[in-house]
């Protein structure tokens, strides 16, 4: 732990000049972090026998919102406005070499993409380095469990591979291509400048590896993500993909039981992920027709067939909600409904109405602009990793995340994923709610008998592992009879 | 039957989960004004997460299910207050203040108390039970000065202590009277692998051992334990975990038949017109065949709530659960049982198919009828099963040949476990050759 500790305060002390080689210095830092982190854990779980501990997670300050815990939130969400709005702080510049701590990762930012480090390239390293690190820790700690372990190597390959990996070589070996998103698993409405401007002309100009990118990305879009979450439900990606998963997986899993169960915060919950994707889902189709608008040359269709598409599709997902709906429509499908009607209502008076660039008295680019403030930087860095040690890992991911907001749609209304309660075994004891990093209160449903199906579970398989008396498990079933309501839990004769 | 329509006015007293799986359902079915009668806490609580309050798995907040605006939203009332009186000819409570409350329909779901089975010292300071939150309560009070723990009694509670008190670094002494862990409802290979697997924690088991008296500092502390061998065992704590019997003192002049709990019959009613007793602290005077007269588990306790409902909205029902069902935790080691399985079974009756993992903590046995091969029950260690599938095989009297051919269905256990499916069917067919000689 202390060669760790060492290590981090190399990274910290790295404004002061010292006369020794960078390179080596580096791998130095990275290698005692390393070490410290791998003995901290041995210490941890080295000598206790397999099995999943939670002793004193609430006594110890960091775990229960306690001073540590508080100190740490505010030295994360100050790195954070660091990162987004002041990063000469860290040593970044614009004009010159940077200095400090983004020029100390210059050694493997021009060994991997042959540039100098930027602090983005910084976050991205420190990012992963977290998830491989504490993925040790992870697996250490669920050992006896299966699931976990191939879940979180998982999810540390697609980070350490897709997100950080695969880009920085692909920009080493085509420097003059234009910048976009290399990071095939990071997808829209989560990679939500997708189809912004400056992104689609990245890709359409990006010769075949451009289009190879633009094409994948749609096909993930419409094709392969609606698959793999009817198969398998959004865990497919939330929870073995993702990166924000990641990091909230490994580096976060202390904090998971610091997510709030309340049912008013539920609510709150609902009205927030779903205001965040009709948004997305807005500004998206106002800002591809836009660009149709602005760059027909670049276009594959005309700004009017685009509409036309928008709108058969959303009449499509009207039509389904009547059909599943003909005997009346509960309280959650009315939202969805007046959500669906206010977007087909914008894209058509989007056209109809509006200049070249306006969405009726904004700028498509404002909203847009907006929207990568509020959701992509403050929300996702410094609310969702800032405030790991306050809110529990998963806030971003629960209230804010677009993504996670539409697979959770598909994962309710046509996935075969579900948690199975054993029948009547439950003895509401409140492990699977207090470790729910999603804040789904599992024990509500497992108490009754009935399975678990909630658009919010990304599918961790935390519940099932924690729980003492073997009630819960993580399936993939048919559709029929997957959401129960049984008066009595199984056991009784009435 | 004749005052289905009008409204009654029904107390319970204890806010346990027979009392308010009880309460839950009666305001399902119906609109009769409910009070539930508890000292222990304002709120229903899951008396099985106490342990895990103490290892800092949870604060208490979480061991209660529902949120306190629930009770509202229900129109439950909640009373804390200590019932010291029944009064049945005149429908009348009494509390510890004095003040008399009136019913017109009573249920009592006390619960259990811990045995103090009569040793010189029980009742020293630092001495105790684990049941209700207040114990709780006292044992987290004394912990700070504990080096040196003493638990009495192999069972449930017993070993729940002996890892709390581990989990907060104290020395335990585990003295148990038997020669394994539980034997007397764990066969033995499993009782071993258990025992096993208490002292590879690193609790200090003292088998084969009983507690003769428990002894003293000036203080009136205890200090130490005698066993029955003359051995002392210095401590500083003593936890008296031997089973638990039916709460039911404050009911000696209330004209209620009582033996070891209150006495009911099958439809939970006891000798007064207006009263049952569910869960714990009901004994019933004719028992399923096959089940004990006082089941104190959690399960039974919310069954016989979920019934009493019934009959209290209209549609008189006796007790009938289901097949036997119930789980615990040994330490890292889940323990699942459905069904019936003996710990001496008779050879005329009952056969049992053991299967053991090489070195890992795992077993499964089943049991089954050697003539007709009916399924009997099925008990595990580390390997989870599917309730449902055992409660449609034990209702509908499947036999052996259908287990083995649909086992597939049984297991519970997470994606990417191994299931031991091949392995168990191979078994069987080994078994059958010997059944046939």
């Amino acid at each position: 732990m202390s060669l760790g500790l060492i290590g981090l305060l190399v990274l910290c002390l790295n404004g002061i000049p010292l006369f020794v080689n960078a390179t080596l210095l580096f791998a130095l830092c990275f290698l005692s972090m390393t070490l410290g982190g791998i003995l901290y854990f041995k210490a941890l779980y080295g000598s206790t026998l397999a099995g999943i501990k939670n002793d004193g997670v609430w006594f110890n300050a960091l775990t229960s919102k306690g001073i540590s815990g508080w100190i740490l939130g505010l030295v994360l969400t100050g790195f954070y406005i660091a990162i987004y709005w002041f990063p000469e702080l860290l040593g970044y510049r614009t004009e010159t070499a940077s200095v400090g701590l983004v020029a100390f990762f210059d050694p493997l930012s021009v060994l991997l993409n042959g540039k100098l480090a930027t602090q983005w390239f910084m976050y991205g390293t420190l990012y992963t380095f977290a998830i491989l690190l504490f993925g040790i820790k992870f697996i250490w700690k669920y050992r006896s469990n299966p699931y976990q372990i191939f879940r979180t190597l998982s999810v540390v390959f697609f980070q350490l591979c897709f997100a950080f990996l695969l880009p920085e070589l692909l920009s080493k070996l085509n420097p003059e291509m234009p910048y976009f998103s290399k990071d095939i698993k990071n997808m829209w409405p989560l990679n939500y400048y997708f189809f912004d401007a400056w992104h689609l002309e990245g890709m359409l100009n990006g010769k075949s590896i451009g289009q190879f990118f633009l094409i994948f990305g749609l096909l993930m879009i419409f094709v392969i993500s609606p698959l793999l979450t009817y198969r398998f439900g959004k865990r497919w990606y939330c929870s073995w993909v993702c990166g924000c998963g990641g990091l909230a997986e490994t580096a976060g899993d202390p904090f998971r039981q610091l997510s709030s169960k309340k049912i008013s915060v539920w609510k709150l919950e609902r009205w927030m992920i779903h205001f965040v994707l009709v948004f997305v889902f807005i500004t998206t189709v106002a800002v591809v027709w836009s660009f149709l608008g602005t760059q027909p040359e670049l276009s594959l269709v005309t700004k009017e067939r685009f509409i036309l598409v928008v709108v058969v599709l959303l009449l499509l997902i009207l039509l389904s909600l009547f059909i599943k709906h003909k005997n009346g429509f509960p309280k959650d499908a009315k939202y969805t409904l007046i959500s669906v009607v206010s977007i087909l209502l914008t894209s058509i008076g989007l056209h109809y109405f509006s200049g070249q660039q306006n969405i009726f008295f904004f700028e498509s680019y404002t909203f847009q602009k907006w929207y990568g403030f509020g959701i992509g930087a403050a929300f996702s860095g410094v609310l969702g990793v800032g405030f790991y040690p306050l809110l529990g890992s998963r806030v971003w991911c629960r209230f804010g995340c677009p993504m996670a907001a539409l697979l959770g749609l598909q994962q309710r209304l046509f996935s075969r994923f579900r948690i199975t309660t054993n029948g009547g075994q439950c003895i509401s004891c409140g492990n699977c709610s207090t470790y729910c990093e999603m804040g789904i209160d599992v024990r509500a449903y497992a108490q009754r008998g009935a399975n678990i199906i909630r658009s919010s579970c990304v599918g961790c398989g935390i519940c099932s592992a924690v729980c003492p008396r073997g009630v819960l498990k993580l399936e993939n079933g048919p559709l029929e009879n997957r959401i129960t309501n049984p008066t009595y839990p199984l056991g009784n004769t009435l | 039957m004749n005052n289905t329509g009008s409204k009654k006015s029904i107390v319970i007293i204890g806010n346990g989960i027979s009392g308010t799986t009880l309460a839950r359902h009666i305001r399902k079915n119906s609109t009769h004004a409910i009070t539930i009668i508890s000292d222990e806490t304002p709120y229903f609580f899951s008396r099985t997460a106490l342990m895990y309050v103490y290892m800092g798995y949870l604060p208490f907040s979480d061991t209660e299910p529902y949120e306190p605006q629930f009770w509202k939203d229900n129109s439950i009332t909640l009373l804390q207050q200590r019932v010291t009186r029944i009064l049945p000819e005149k429908k009348l409570l009494k509390f510890d203040d004095s003040r008399l409350y009136s019913y017109d329909t009573l249920v009592i779901a006390t619960g259990s108390i811990p045995n103090f089975l009569g040793w010189p010292g029980q009742n020293l300071k630092a001495v105790q039970g684990l049941y209700h939150k207040q114990d709780l309560d006292q044992l987290e009070a004394w912990t700070a000065s504990i080096q040196n723990a003493v638990i009495v009694g192999g069972g449930l509670i017993g070993i729940e202590l002996a890892e709390m008190l581990h989990s907060r670094g104290k020395k335990v002494h585990f003295l148990i009277r038997e020669s394994h862990f539980w034997n007397t409802v764990l066969p033995q290979e499993e009782a071993e692998l258990v025992t096993q697997h208490i002292i590879a924690n690193g609790i200090d088991l003292h088998l084969n051992t009983e507690l003769k008296s428990i002894t003293s500092d000036e203080e009136g502390r205890a200090n130490g334990v005698y066993t029955k061998e003359g051995t002392l065992i210095p401590c500083q704590w003593v936890g008296l975990s031997v089973g638990v019997s039916p709460n039911i003192a404050f009911l000696d002049q209330s004209d209620l038949q009582l033996n070891k709990g209150i006495l009911v019959n099958r439809y939970l009613e006891t000798n007064q017109k207006g009263i049952y007793a569910i869960g714990d602290c009901a004994e019933q005077t004719e028992p399923q065949q096959g089940r004990a007269a006082i089941e104190a588990v959690w399960y039974t306790g919310r069954m016989m709530g979920e019934t009493l409902a019934q009959t209290l909205t209209g549609k008189k029902t006796p007790y009938t659960p289901g097949p036997w069902f119930n789980s615990a935790k040994f330490f890292n080691i889940e323990y699942q049982i459905y069904g019936k399985v003996s710990v001496a079974p008779d050879s005329q009756e009952e056969r049992q198919l053991l299967w053991k993992h090489k070195f890992k903590n795992r077993t499964i046995r089943i049991s089954y009828h050697p003539t007709t091969l009916r399924f009997l029950g099925c008990m595990s260690l580390g390997v989870r099963f599917r309730h449902a599938y055992f409660d449609a095989a034990l209702r509908n009297h499947k036999n052996m040949e259908y287990i083995l051919s649909t086992l597939e269905e049984s297991f519970f256990d997470p994606e990417f476990y191994p299931n031991y499916k091949k392995e168990i069917q191979m078994l069987w067919e080994l078994e059958k050759s010997n059944l046939i000689l």
